[in-house]
């Protein structure tokens, strides 16, 4: 008999320090395609399944360089090349009276790639994914710790990966239906 | 790792950031069922219709404001600058205190913070709110506001990018923008709580859009700490600039009184003083009504007080500095300006703002008067009308009188001024209740992070 195809298995933890001893395990025995679900940061559990680094700083340094180049491109262009005004023999492109118009788009340039950048990096909005079929999945925002082992991971052999998952002790083991 | 906020209690007598008790349940349930399962009581149905009634006397001004023009405030040559720049000033400068908990804070790790930066926050967005509606209506032609940006236009003409109004076009629309990016990319993990625990259909379905399907991954906490700690990092240099390129309008002028180069640091530093007092003047009926002291402890108390003792006392020191340099300067203007304050026809206001800025807050020294909230809310307000009137005798006191004695005059307000003011406050009122009743007025899961369980002990590091 065929079981129908699942998104993965998920584990769930009762305190952080399982869900990180369990990540690890997982990280250890082969797993990659894998996510743990917390009701806050930990630092630990995101670098125990091997997602160490964020991209999201690289992202911030090219909207704040691209905001800050184009703060000063649009004050020199407008000042100096497409409507200037000679008062008295005065210098057209004024630099230092355009630095803080410069610094606030920076800021600005910066701080909207943040967020948007950082939402993009974690593909949201995304109204629907398999993890909310699973119904103690709600206390992921409140005081529950999963850790999902998807169906895609090359390892992942669903007899064999819910043994797996059972022996790290969890308090319950669940398959994911897509 | 941040540094456990339990082992300095057991260090020192002080309050704790949080009660003991709490687990990571108690914390959401505590949280969120303010929102979702506490029935509306008449408290708060009373104090929002005390902010909507005023809100609709804002309406009725700028209505009227819109009929008649500006003419209907005091405004006219000398003090050109009235009741608008003051209110101005004054709300953006109390905006400041929520970037300084939320962003500086942070920075500085201080986990204290996580109790109170939520709604310092939405009181920044609220403020900064308030305070950008005053120098619009001031324009004259509000409806065409939109002038101020460099947008290509068939007048074919530009914005003057060498004045300080100008920049503070950018700064303001800057710090509004990164606030609101701030609060809201802080309130998304908390969408997902409310989303996930609330009961009615409508509830979880507003909730569930806003939340935009967070889920907790460990990979998205990853991503969002980083942008959440750079977005801290832009916000701290933006507060800073703010507040000075408010004081650029003032000090870029040759006028007594504006031109000096104390005003960046004295203006944020005054800025900081009224924001922490307004924190305050919220914090404390919220955490009495909402019984909240377990979260928001005589802790965030005694530390908000601190932080306006320090900045009251650098406000201070911009008065002693404004005073010393009209004499050490020798010139006859500057050197009246300063006369013209303390014995002129505002000399009442003057000695009212140094009752209420440098020495109702010196009882603040004394660790009794920090522990009493009565006491507490009391200096607050008076330190809130201290900042106001310091404003005020900022801008109408250089102005009303400067080179020429032809051209002195003096500016009382109207009816308009007074009612436009007052409207903007209930407008805050309001702003601020529907936030209390509709979203976690605490951040929930940085509420957690405060929990000794939520640290990963040693062996699974």
């Amino acid at each position: 008999m065929t079981r129908a195809p699942i998104f993965g298995l998920m584990a769930e933890f009762e305190s952080p320090t399982e869900l990180a001893l369990a990540a690890r395990k997982a990280y250890d025995e082969g797993y990659r395609k894998m996510d743990a679900y917390s009701p806050f940061p930990i630092e630990e559990v995101s670098e125990a399944i091997g997602f160490g680094h964020s991209r999201v700083p690289l992202v911030v340094l090219v909207g704040g360089l691209l905001g800050g180049a184009g703060g000063y491109l649009m004050q020199y262009w407008i000042s100096a090349l497409n409507y200037p005004i000679n008062v008295g023999g005065r210098p057209l492109n004024s630099w230092p009276a355009f630095i803080v118009v410069t610094f606030e788009m920076t800021i600005l340039g910066a701080a909207l790639f943040a967020v948007f950048g950082m939402l993009a990096l974690n593909r949201l909005p995304m109204p629907y994914h398999p993890t909310f079929n699973v119904g103690r999945f709600a206390f992921a925002s409140k005081d529950r710790f999963f850790l999902c082992i998807e169906a895609a991971d090359p390892r992942f052999d669903r007899d064999g990966t819910e043994g797996f998952l059972q022996s790290l002790g969890p308090k319950q083991v669940s398959e994911v239906p897509h | 790792m941040a540094e456990d906020p339990t082992v300095e209690v057991t260090r020192t007598t002080r309050a704790p950031v949080l009660a003991p008790g709490h687990t990571f349940a108690t914390v959401t349930d505590k949280i969120s069922a303010i929102v979702l399962s506490r029935r509306t009581t008449i408290g708060w149905m009373l104090g929002f219709g005390v902010g909507l009634t005023f809100t609709m006397v804002f309406l009725l001004a700028v209505s009227y404001l819109v009929v008649k023009g500006v003419g209907i405030w005091g405004i006219n040559i000398p003090v050109a600058w009235g009741f608008a720049i003051v209110n101005f000033v004054w709300w953006i400068g109390i905006g400041h205190a929520g970037t300084l908990i939320s962003a500086i804070l942070l920075l500085l790790n201080q986990p204290w913070r996580n109790s109170i930066n939520r709604f310092a926050e939405a009181m920044t967005l609220f403020a900064v709110m308030c305070a950008g509606m005053f120098p619009l209506l001031h324009l004259g032609r509000p409806w065409l506001f939109y002038w101020l940006f460099p947008y290509p236009n068939t007048m074919q003409v530009w914005p003057q990018f060498r004045s300080p109004l100008v920049w503070d076009v950018f700064a303001v629309s800057t710090y509004f923008t990164v606030s609101l990016m701030f609060w809201f990319v802080g309130l998304i993990p908390d969408l997902g709580t409310l989303r996930d625990r609330a009961h009615s259909r409508f509830a979880r379905a507003t909730y569930g859009f806003l939340a935009m399907g967070w889920r907790g991954s460990a990979r998205h906490w990853k991503n969002y700490e980083s942008a959440y700690l750079l977005l801290a990092g832009l916000a701290t240099p933006l507060v800073v600039s703010v507040h000075t390129v408010v004081s650029f309008d003032f000090a870029i002028s040759i006028l007594p009184g504006w031109h000096t180069t104390i005003f960046p640091p004295y203006f944020v530093a005054g800025a900081i003083y009224s924001g922490f007092a307004m924190v305050l003047v919220i914090a404390i009926p919220i955490r009495k009504y909402y019984g909240l002291g377990d979260m928001i402890t005589m802790r965030h108390l005694d530390n908000s007080a601190k932080i306006m003792l320090v900045t009251g006392l650098i406000v201070a020191y911009g008065y002693f500095i404004e005073t010393f340099m009209a004499w050490y300067r020798h010139n006859d203007f500057d050197f009246f300006m300063i006369q013209n304050r303390m014995h002129g026809p505002y000399a009442p206001l003057y000695l009212a703002l140094m009752l209420c800025n440098v020495a109702a807050p010196q009882v603040l020294w004394f660790r009794r008067v920090r522990q009493n909230v009565g006491a507490l809310f009391a200096i607050s307000i008076v330190v809130l009308v201290g900042m106001w009137l310091e404003r005020f005798i900022i801008v109408v006191t250089s102005l009303h009188r400067d080179f020429l004695t032809s051209s002195w005059g003096m500016y009382y307000p109207t009816r308009w001024d007074w009612l436009t003011f007052w409207g903007s406050v209930g407008f805050f009122t309001m702003a601020m209740y529907l936030f209390i009743r509709f979203l976690p007025m605490i951040s929930i899961f940085e509420m957690r992070t405060l929990l000794p369980e939520a640290e990963v002990e040693a062996g699974a590091k």
